[in-house]
């Protein structure tokens, strides 16, 4: 699997509550999600970003709440990956299951500039900054998370092998 | 090499003599639960995952707690769906407005989290049983989803890392005070993937209600569970509500500890996390005078009989400052109706207090208290993040009851030593 995408970048200890703020918590509909994602500390971020565009971020990002509607904001709204130094558990759980892949890496976050084109080269391992012509490697994802990232997440991976 | 406490319980529930940390497991699991948020996207995950029944209803518990009594209308459609799915599988814990408390109060004061149990919960607190002497921790929906359908999930196993709290408790220093000071030191990712095992004098010290605080918040640090060894005080909490056998469990004394560490908290004072992190914590004497709007007292953290009883104490003859908002919010009904029988209620009232029904509510920004633009509330809640309990310019600073009802009769941020 690869994925390349302009980069937007983020700091430390990105929280829910600011990917995805709790009045729009009485609705599970993505576009709706999608519509403000990231609203409590970029407005109007989805209406900047195009499909297929990748956020970078520094330590812990995720933290706070187990809504599973912050990695759906950030799904729905066209991000296809997030790299990022650290990512708090729970977070780091949903992503995998609704199928939107993180990758931790310190070096490229500190190396990367918002607006740099990068490919993440899931198979290989590897990064590749266009923009700078840079290349990193990556540690691998484990093979159950690759697989549950190719089967779309969690639900159609039980779907599709009917069993964990 | 012995096993912690967390290594012993997931062991058990793997089905396995011994784990290591690192190792992924597939655990059973002894309770799952769900609320008004989390609930409805593990149903369609559920349903989506081809799920007909769920794999015991008497494992699983929906709680219609955060924005309930419904604020609005998309809130009323979200508990309609959790309703009408709780019926149809004839879910018996099951709890709606009139029954329901918040989450972690309700469920250890019903009895349906036990010592030794593996809970997992679609909410970032349930590693509050940890108190219990539980192995809890929270998910998302989608994992939620799939363990009504499957009873099991996957854990990797966490290292631990051991907190001795070594002194006694100063006067007004409580459960809040020590996590909040823990959350400062370790930071906000200090402990993120791993458990906190709390132990030492001062936390043997502590109610049962201190002890829920702390493992409340152990997810602040990033923990994936807090715990507490049990031990007489959690054995008669538990006697008088339990309906089915649980197992206590106690790290060996030659477990392996990721990181140990010694806070001695004699002269610990009340702490306070500052806006906008709850690692953003100092001693109540550094913060200088910050004038206040609203305080809020309750939640999942701080919202249980102990919590009202010592604030109540200190608003007892006196009334909340002219200008401040003081909401106070009785965890469950249970808490609430001894909150009456006690006299609390009336003093709340007295002192000029509104009270809530018990709802999570303000707490995230829900309802029943929700901030205005530049304004500043002190809160026994447990996240201040930017635009938390309202406006993104708003302002939430995490502190005791004790601390929260000082402020309130002062106007400003307030140890209850100025009162004295």
């Amino acid at each position: 699997m690869i994925i390349e995408g302009r980069v937007w970048k983020f700091l430390d200890n990105i929280d829910t509550d600011v990917i995805i703020p709790a009045k729009y918590l009485n609705t599970s509909d993505i576009k709706i999600l999608a519509k403000h994602c990231m609203e409590g500390i970029k407005p109007g971020f989805s209406e900047l970003i195009s499909e297929g565009d990748i956020i970078l971020a520094g330590r812990n990002f995720g933290c706070g709440s187990s809504r599973e509607h912050a990695p759906l904001a950030i799904k729905g709204a066209g991000i296809r990956a997030i790299v990022a130094k650290s990512f708090s558990r729970i977070f780091y759980r949903n992503a995998f299951n609704i199928g939107l892949p993180l990758i931790e890496s310190e070096q490229i976050v500190e190396t990367t500039d918002e607006g740099d084109i990068i490919k993440i080269y899931f198979d290989d391992a590897k990064i590749i900054n266009i923009t700078k012509n840079l290349i990193f490697k990556i540690q691998p994802l484990p093979q159950f998370m690759m697989t549950l990232i190719a089967d779309g997440g969690l639900i159609p991976h039980l779907l599709k092998r009917g069993k964990w | 090499m012995g096993l912690t406490i967390t290594e012993k319980i997931l062991a058990e529930h793997a089905g396995l003599d011994k784990v290591t940390p690192g190792q992924l497991i597939k655990v059973r699991v002894d309770l799952a639960l769900a609320n008004d948020i989390t609930a409805p996207l593990a149903i369609s995950a559920f349903h989506k995952a081809g799920g007909k029944r769920v794999f015991d209803k008497e494992k699983v518990a929906l709680i219609l707690d955060h924005f309930t009594p419904n604020k609005d209308i998309p809130s009323a459609i979200q508990c309609q769906k959790v309703r009408k799915f709780a019926l149809e599988q004839g879910i018996p814990h099951f709890y709606d407005v009139g029954e329901v408390g918040i989450e972690h109060v309700l469920l250890p004061e019903e009895g349906l989290v036990l010592p030794g149990d593996l809970v997992i919960g679609a909410d970032s607190h349930t590693c509050t049983y940890g108190a219990l002497g539980a192995f809890s921790t929270g998910v998302g929906s989608t994992d939620l989803g799939a363990v009504m359908l499957t009873g099991k999930i996957w854990l990797r196993v966490p290292e631990t890392i051991k907190i001795i709290y070594k002194g006694r408790l100063p006067k007004w220093v409580s459960g809040k005070d020590l996590i909040l000071y823990t959350i400062g030191n370790l930071g906000v990712d200090g402990a993120n993937y791993k458990a906190i095992e709390f132990s030492g004098k001062a936390v043997e010290e502590l109610s049962m209600d201190g002890r829920f605080t702390m493992a409340n918040m152990a997810i602040e640090a990033g923990a994936k569970n807090g715990i507490f060894i049990p031990d007489s005080k959690t054995e008669d909490y538990v006697k008088e509500r339990a309906r089915r056998e649980y197992k206590i469990y106690r790290s060996d004394l030659d477990a392996n500890y990721f990181l140990i560490k010694e806070y001695d908290i004699s002269s610990l004072e009340p702490q306070v996390a500052l806006p906008h992190s709850p690692g953003n914590v100092r001693g109540i004497s550094e913060i200088g005078e910050i004038k206040i709007d609203q305080v809020v007292i309750g939640s999942c953290t701080n919202g249980r009989l102990g919590d009202l009883e010592v604030a109540a104490n200190i608003l007892k003859g006196n009334r909340v400052k002219k200008g401040v908002r003081l909401i106070v919010i009785p965890g469950s009904q249970k808490v609430y109706y001894n909150a009456i029988k006690t006299g609390i209620i009336e003093t709340f009232l007295e002192a000029g207090a509104a009270i809530s029904t018990p709802t999570c509510g303000p707490c995230l920004g829900g309802h029943m208290g929700v901030l205005g633009p530049g304004e500043r509330a002190v809160s026994t809640t447990n996240r201040n993040f930017v635009g938390r309990m309202g406006h993104k310019d708003s302002e939430v600073y995490l502190a005791s009851p004790a601390v929260a009802a000082a402020s309130a009769l002062l106007g400003k941020i307030a140890s209850p030593e100025e009162l004295e």
